[in-house]
Parts: C-alpha cells; structure tokens; sequence
C-alpha cells in the first residue's frame, strides 16, 4: 500500500506552454517556489510594520501617521502575518511541498490538480488580507488573537471592512492549508518509492508530515472561530458576544461567550505553535547532521518525539488563558500537561547537542544558522517553562517578558531555521549557490541584532513594563532607564530590518550570477540530492524512480573514504566502495 | 502501525516508470490511483469530522447561557420537525441509489450504474431543497438567524452541512458529465464509489445533527456536564 509505482498517468500534467509551466502549474517545485516568494513577499511587509512599530516606541511621535489606531493595525497584522502568512505558508506550501515528493521519491505530490489551486487560495488570502490596508477604516486593530468583544465594537481600529477581510482571509487559507495538507499527508502515505520505509524518511518529512496532520485537525477549530464571529459581526448572532453598552447604547446581542473563542482560538492557536516548530525541528535536525558529518543521534526517539509533540500539542492550548479568568481547576491540569511537553523537545534539543558531539562540524552558513537555532529554542523554551505555570504567568502575563518569549521560541527560531533552510537548498533549487561572504554577513547581523532586541525584553519584562501600550512616555512606573532601553531595541530593529536586504539581494543575484553548485554540494546523503538533473526536471527522477536502501543519516560510514554513503547506495555497492577505499589506502601507503 | 509500512524492502523491483507500456500497467496505476483517492478522501473526512466536533462543542458551550430558547418547545418550529425526518428520508434514499450504483458499477452493469447515480444526486438535491423549505418556515415562524442562539445554530449546522453536501454534488456533477461522455465504467466505478463512501459520511453526520437539534436542554444539559463544560 506504501511503495506506489507513480506511472506514465502521472505525466498528464506536464506542462506544455510558459503559462503551464510557471504560473498555473501543477509541479510541485514550481508549487514550491510560487509559495515561498509570496510567503517572503508578505513577510517583507510584516518586517516593515514591525519597524514603524519600534520606531514608536523607541521614539514616541517620530511618525506623525503613527496614532494608536494605527499602532495596533500594524501590531494585529505584523503578528497574523508572521505566524499564518509567512511562517505556516513557508514551511509547509514551500518547504513541504519542495522537498516531500523529493525526499520520499516521488515524481509530485499525489493530487497536483489541488495541490494548484492550493497555492491560488493561498494567494487569494493573501490578496484579501493586504487589501484590508485599502479599504475605509483599514486593517483591524484588534490584535492577533482577535477577541471578541472589542474586535467587533465600536472603538476598535478597522471594525468595519477590516475584521471582516482578516476573517474571511483566514478562512480562504484554511481552505488552502487543507488542500496541501491532504496533499502532503497523502503523499506521504501513499507515494513512498521502494525501501523507503517510513523509518528511512529524513526528519525534514516527519516534521512536515505531522505537522500537516496537525494543521489538518486544528485548523478547523480557527475556521469555526472565523465563521461564527462573522455571523456576530455580519447577521447580528451572538455567539461570542456578551451584552453590552457600547459609546453609551444598549447593543443587540446578548449571553455570547467571549472565553468559548478563546477556547476555539487557542485549540487551534498552541498547535500552531508546533505545526510552525515541528518542520522546523525536522529540518534542522538534518542540516545539523549533513553538516556535522554525523548521523543524527536517536533517529527513532527523534520521531516519537516528533509523534509526541503532535499529540500533546492539542491538550495544553488554555495556557494560553491563564488570566482569561476561567476554572483554575483547568489552570493546574494545562500546567501540568505544558510542563510534560516539555519531555519530547527537550530530547530533541539533547539529540542535536549529541549529534553535534565529535562530530565533523562544518560551520557552512546554514550549519550557522542551525547552531544559533537551537541555542535560541533553547532560550525561547526555558522561559516557556516560566511562563507555562499560573503561578508565574500571572504576574508576566502583561508584560514584555511574554513578548520576548513567543518572539524568541516562535518568531526568531523558526525563522534561523528558514534561513538556513532556504540556504541549505537553494543550491537545489537553482543549481547555484548561494554567496557566502553575504550569508555569513547576513546570518551575524541576523543572530546577535535578535538577541539585542529580545534579551533585553526578558528584563524589561520583569521590570514591569506592559505589553500593548502604544507609547510609554508620561507613565511614572516606567522610568527613563527602560524608555533608553527601548530606543536601543529600535535601533537593533531596525539594523537587523534593514540587513534582510543583503539576504533578499543574495538570493536575487544567485540565481543568476551564483556559483554553480553541481548536484550535491554538501555531499549529502538523502534522497533529493540525488536526483539525476539539478534543479530536477519535470517528473523529478528520469526514467526510473530510485530505490532505496539505507536511511538518511549514513555520514561517516567507518571504512568508507566518501564520508556519506547516498540512500540509494545497496548493500553490495556499499561492499564494492569499502573495497575500493581499502584498495586506496593501500595504495597510499605503498606511495 | 502497519508492518508493511515498515518493511525493508532491499532489492525490490524499482518499477515506476515514467514511460511504461500502457497495456501492462493501466491496471496496477487505476488501482493505486484509486488506493490514493480514497486516502485523501479519508483524510479530508477526518477535517469535517474536527470541524463539526469543534462546532458540536461549540453549541453545548453555548446552550448553556441563560439566553437559550429551546426549538423543541411546544410552539416551537422542532417541536414536530416532520419536514426534518422528510428530508432524512431523502437523503437515506439517495444514499441507497449511490450504493446500489457502486454496486452495480463493480458488477460492470453500466445501465443500472447511471441510473442509481442519477437517482442519488436527485435525492440529494431534494434534500437540500428541503433545508431550503425549512428555512423558510423558520423565516415565516419569526425565527430568524439572530434572534436566539438555538436559531443561529440552527441556521449554522444546518448550512455547513448543506455547503458540504453542494461540494458532493459538484463531484457528482463531473462524474455524470463523464456518464454522459460514455467514459467507460471501469475508469468512474472507483469515482462512484468515492461518491458513496462521502453520502454516507455526510448521512451519518446529518443524524448526529438532527438528533441535537431535536434534543431538549435536559439532554444538553447532561452533555455539557459530561463534558465538564457546566
């Protein structure tokens, strides 16, 4: 049921004219690459909101548009933005679909008709999305967790065309996500070439493959919510809304539940955590060992790990509310189910130190961008333990120590991740590499200008200093010290902003002007640097699909001069090359 | 998990060509095309499964309120939802047509094929006719979309489950354009029978649905506290 034998049927796609071939194309690499320049489009956009965020609060008054209105707009759509548009987008529609069907061998993903119209959905969100910036009242203010009631009340930024678009763009995308989701868990599943057993999958496809699940199943609890604030908002129901006096009237709703969307909310918004972290888990753990020249240390604890993040992910979400005022019954069970999650990714981080363990490190810019991942999980991660208990929650909730958190553990890891991704297989992709001088430059700003904006924050965090407020001048429990703080943290912003120029300029002149990278620069062993074409052609594999025969981690093999052996490579060609090491080792010391 | 999943499959025979005789192949590709077909449908079914459960919820969360009036009352439009149990019957008629037509389609009977396919997308939309027709009495009754919890969620659950139900007859409809382009019957007998298996699910989701509309606040009750949510 696994090995699937993908025949000439599966050519009825191929692309005849420029418009089959580059715009509606059903290749997934094409696929690939439409999604991850409109998710790195989008992202551009978030980054330049943030900016004009820091330059408010570093510099209060500086921009003379920057109201609070206009604040908290941006703040709602640099957050959505990040975690939906870019983050998810990215790892899944690009990474997912560029390297599944690569890694698993496979001539495309098993639907490639949906898997099409996945990326226009996604597109059309997109376009919803950013049109809210255009239309009377602009994009909604009302954060990126949107509660009701103040989402849809008077008063808040947007709650007339704005919400509406930020709904129905998210519900256009969950149509997307699950379109590709069925299509990489299918793939999966089903579109396995010979001897590749799901054990034998690099991590990178475990990752994606159970966070595709999860987007699967938890999405939907985002499209509920989606739908039923728009009945709020729209048809006058009230599902979430409470009874209210608004700007002095009496509002036509009455009993709605403001905390069952929380509920809703966060049943879909802590397994976002990990449908954004887990991809990024699965791909780091293989730069980490292509690059030590090591094979990954626990290969099956690192999947049950992954298995296990995926199913505790779905009974820790009103951690998120500790202060929503719910049960506190409810408090003691999250906290204890938030603290065993911590079980599964701390092994992980354990296995990629030990991977990393004598092993041959080379510090190639993805490698680099590896390495600093795991030290900022880890940070990102610690204080997740703080904030997991009530007890400590509370008091921080508020407060920046938050901000610094999630931007530690959910905004700059998963992006070091992406970086070093899209530097590891850019060569893939293009045929070319990327330029190091640039990347190395790119990654140092990149790596110490986040730990100068967000360390800082952990201290401003326990001094005090509330999240959400659009300017803290004038407030006397805020002293002078922390608002210099704050001027320095926009300062770094703003450089380290600025330095994703150099990363966008690389990309752009390398694929034209960068060095060749032949098929398999990094010398690695899994199965998509060994595909007979570099960029690989329509159809991936040629005549023949590959078969497999080892797992993806065999660096360093002893008795093997080549240190990897391919996944392609039999136990009797793996015979004939210790044969041929041994006869040239003996050759070497006759000479 | 399934040992064959896991095997070792050392020395297999490669196989996927890209460019193999028709003749040999066209069998073992229809029927793993088939194979993975039916997958994505499973997993798109356990999507709708998380969806309606999350909506599920949803409604015993909110019956909860105080300010629930209960369809079931006595004047109430569920008070006697026989046009409901029409519209049941409906659908379980055209589930039947479509499993008869998966049916006969892998006894190779093309004509009785048609027929219970044809008979199962009329059914269907006679169903979603019917919701209409409920709709409107529920418009004409003064229940209108906001004027109680228990009417949204009526005109929620009811619409997704409709909405779901216009997507199949959209796949319905292509198939039968094949029918009529006399595609032959063993290229659409998997199709068919794709077509069934979602009914089905869809029937089954409409009972679930049915049965808590027309349950009364005693029984939401009993769920809710269940569930821990009272």
């Amino acid at each position: 049921m696994a090995y699937a034998e993908q025949a000439e049927t599966e050519a009825l796609h191929e692309p005849k004219s420029f418009l089959t071939k580059y715009i509606w194309s059903q290749d997934h690499k094409v696929i690939a690459i439409q999604y991850s320049l409109t998710a790195l489009f989008v992202g551009v956009v978030a980054v330049v909101l943030s900016g004009l965020m820091r330059i408010q609060i570093g510099f209060p008054g500086t921009l003379a548009f920057m109201d609070a209105s206009a604040y908290y707009q941006a703040m709602t759509m640099h957050g959505m933005i990040m975690v939906i548009y870019l983050l998810t987008a990215l790892f899944l529609g690009g990474f997912g679909n560029y390297l599944i069907p690569l890694m698993v061998g496979a001539r495309d993903m098993v639907f490639p008709y949906v898997n099409m119209l996945s990326y226009w959905f996604y597109l059309l969100a997109v376009v919803v999305l950013l049109s809210s910036f255009f239309v009377p009242g602009g994009p909604t203010g009302s954060g990126w967790t949107l509660y009701p009631p103040q989402s849809i009340s008077q008063g808040t930024p947007g709650v007339e065309w704005g919400i509406v678009l930020m709904l129905v763009s998210l519900a256009i995308f969950i149509v997307a996500a699950t379109m590709g989701g069925l299509n990489y868990v299918t793939t999966v599943l089903q579109a396995r070439t010979h001897g590749m057993t799901l054990f034998r999958m690099p991590l990178s496809v475990w990752g994606i493959f159970m966070a595709s699940i999860m987007a699967l199943l938890a999405f939907p609890a985002l499209f509920v919510s989606a739908v039923m604030m728009l009945f709020d908002k729209l048809l006058g129901t009230s599902f979430f809304m409470p009874a209210m006096i608004s700007l002095g009237q009496q509002l036509d709703h009455q009993g709605g539940s403001p905390i069952l969307f929380q509920h809703l909310f966060w049943f879909f918004g802590h397994p976002e955590v990990y449908i954004v972290a887990l991809p990024a888990f699965g791909l780091v753990s293989d730069l980490i060992s292509t690059h030590a020249r090591k094979n990954i240390f626990g290969y099956r604890m690192m999947v049950w790990a992954i298995i296990a993040i995926g199913v505790l992910s779905f009974v820790v979400w009103a951690h998120h509310m500790y202060v929503s005022g719910m049960n506190p019954y409810f408090g003691f069970f999250f906290a204890v189910t938030t603290l065993i999650i911590a079980v599964p990714t701390a092994l992980k981080v354990y296995n990629w130190v030990l991977t990393l363990w004598r092993g041959d490190i080379h510090l190639t810019v993805p490698m680099l961008f590896a390495l600093a991942f795991i030290v900022t999980f880890l940070v990102g991660g610690l204080t997740g333990l703080f904030l997991g208990n009530v007890i400590v929650d509370i008091p921080l909730s508020d407060t920046y120590f938050v901000v610094a958190h999630f931007h530690m553990v959910m905004g700059v890891a998963p992006v070091l991740v992406v970086f070093g991704g899209l530097y590891h297989w850019f060569p893939k992709v293009t045929g070319r590499m990327l330029n190091d001088t640039l990347g190395k430059l790119h990654f140092w700003i990149t790596f110490l200008g986040t730990y100068a904006i967000f360390f800082p924050m952990h201290y401003l965090g326990f001094q005090g200093m509330p999240r959400r407020y659009y300017a803290y001048e004038n407030y006397a429990f805020i002293p002078q010290s922390a608002q210099e703080l704050n001027a320095f943290i926009t300062v770094i912003a703003l450089i380290v902003g600025v330095s994703q120029l150099l990363f966008l300029f690389n990309l752009a002149w390398s694929v034209f002007k960068g060095k060749p990278a032949g098929s398999n620069p990094w010398g690695a062993a899994s199965l998509e640097w060994q595909t007979p074409n570099t960029p690989p052609i329509h159809g991936n594999w040629g005549e023949k699909l590959p078969v497999v025969h080892r797992w993806a981690y065999d660096y360093s093999v002893p008795g093997i001069e080549q240190d990897f052996v391919p996944q392609t490579v039999s136990a009797e060609e793996l015979e004939q090359m210790r044969q041929l090491s041994a006869g040239s080792r003996i050759a070497d010391v006759k000479t | 998990m399934n040992r064959l999943l896991l095997r070792n499959a050392d020395g297999a025979d490669p196989g996927g060509s890209w460019n193999r005789d028709p003749e040999g192949i066209q069998s073992a590709a229809g029927a793993k095309r088939n194979q993975i077909a039916k997958t994505g449908l499973h997993l798109f079914l356990a999507v709708v499964s998380s969806l309606f459960l999350l909506f599920l919820i949803a409604f015993i969360a909110r019956s909860q309120m105080a300010d629930w009036l209960p369809l079931t009352e006595p004047l109430a439009p569920l008070a006697n939802p026989w046009q409901l149990w029409l519209n049941s019957a409906f659908l379980v008629f055209s589930c039947i047509a479509l499993q008869w037509s998966r049916m006969a389609a892998r006894q190779a009977r093309r004509d009785a094929t048609v027929i219970g396919f044809a008979l199962g997308g009329v059914f269907a939309i006679a169903f979603l006719m019917g919701q209409l027709w409920v709709w409107q009495q529920f418009v004409a009754w003064g229940y209108f979309v906001a004027s109680n919890p228990a009417n949204s969620f009526f005109y929620l659950l009811t619409g997704m489950h409709g909405l779901h139900l216009l997507g199949g007859l959209i796949a319905w409809s292509i198939i039968g354009a094949k029918f009529l382009h006399r595609v032959p019957l063993p290229q659409l007998s998997a199709k068919v029978g794709l077509c069934a298996t979602y009914w089905h699910y869809l029937l089954g989701l409409w009972f679930v649905l049915f049965a808590l509309l027309a349950s009364t606040p005693q029984t939401y009750e009993a769920i809710a506290r269940f569930c821990g949510l009272r």
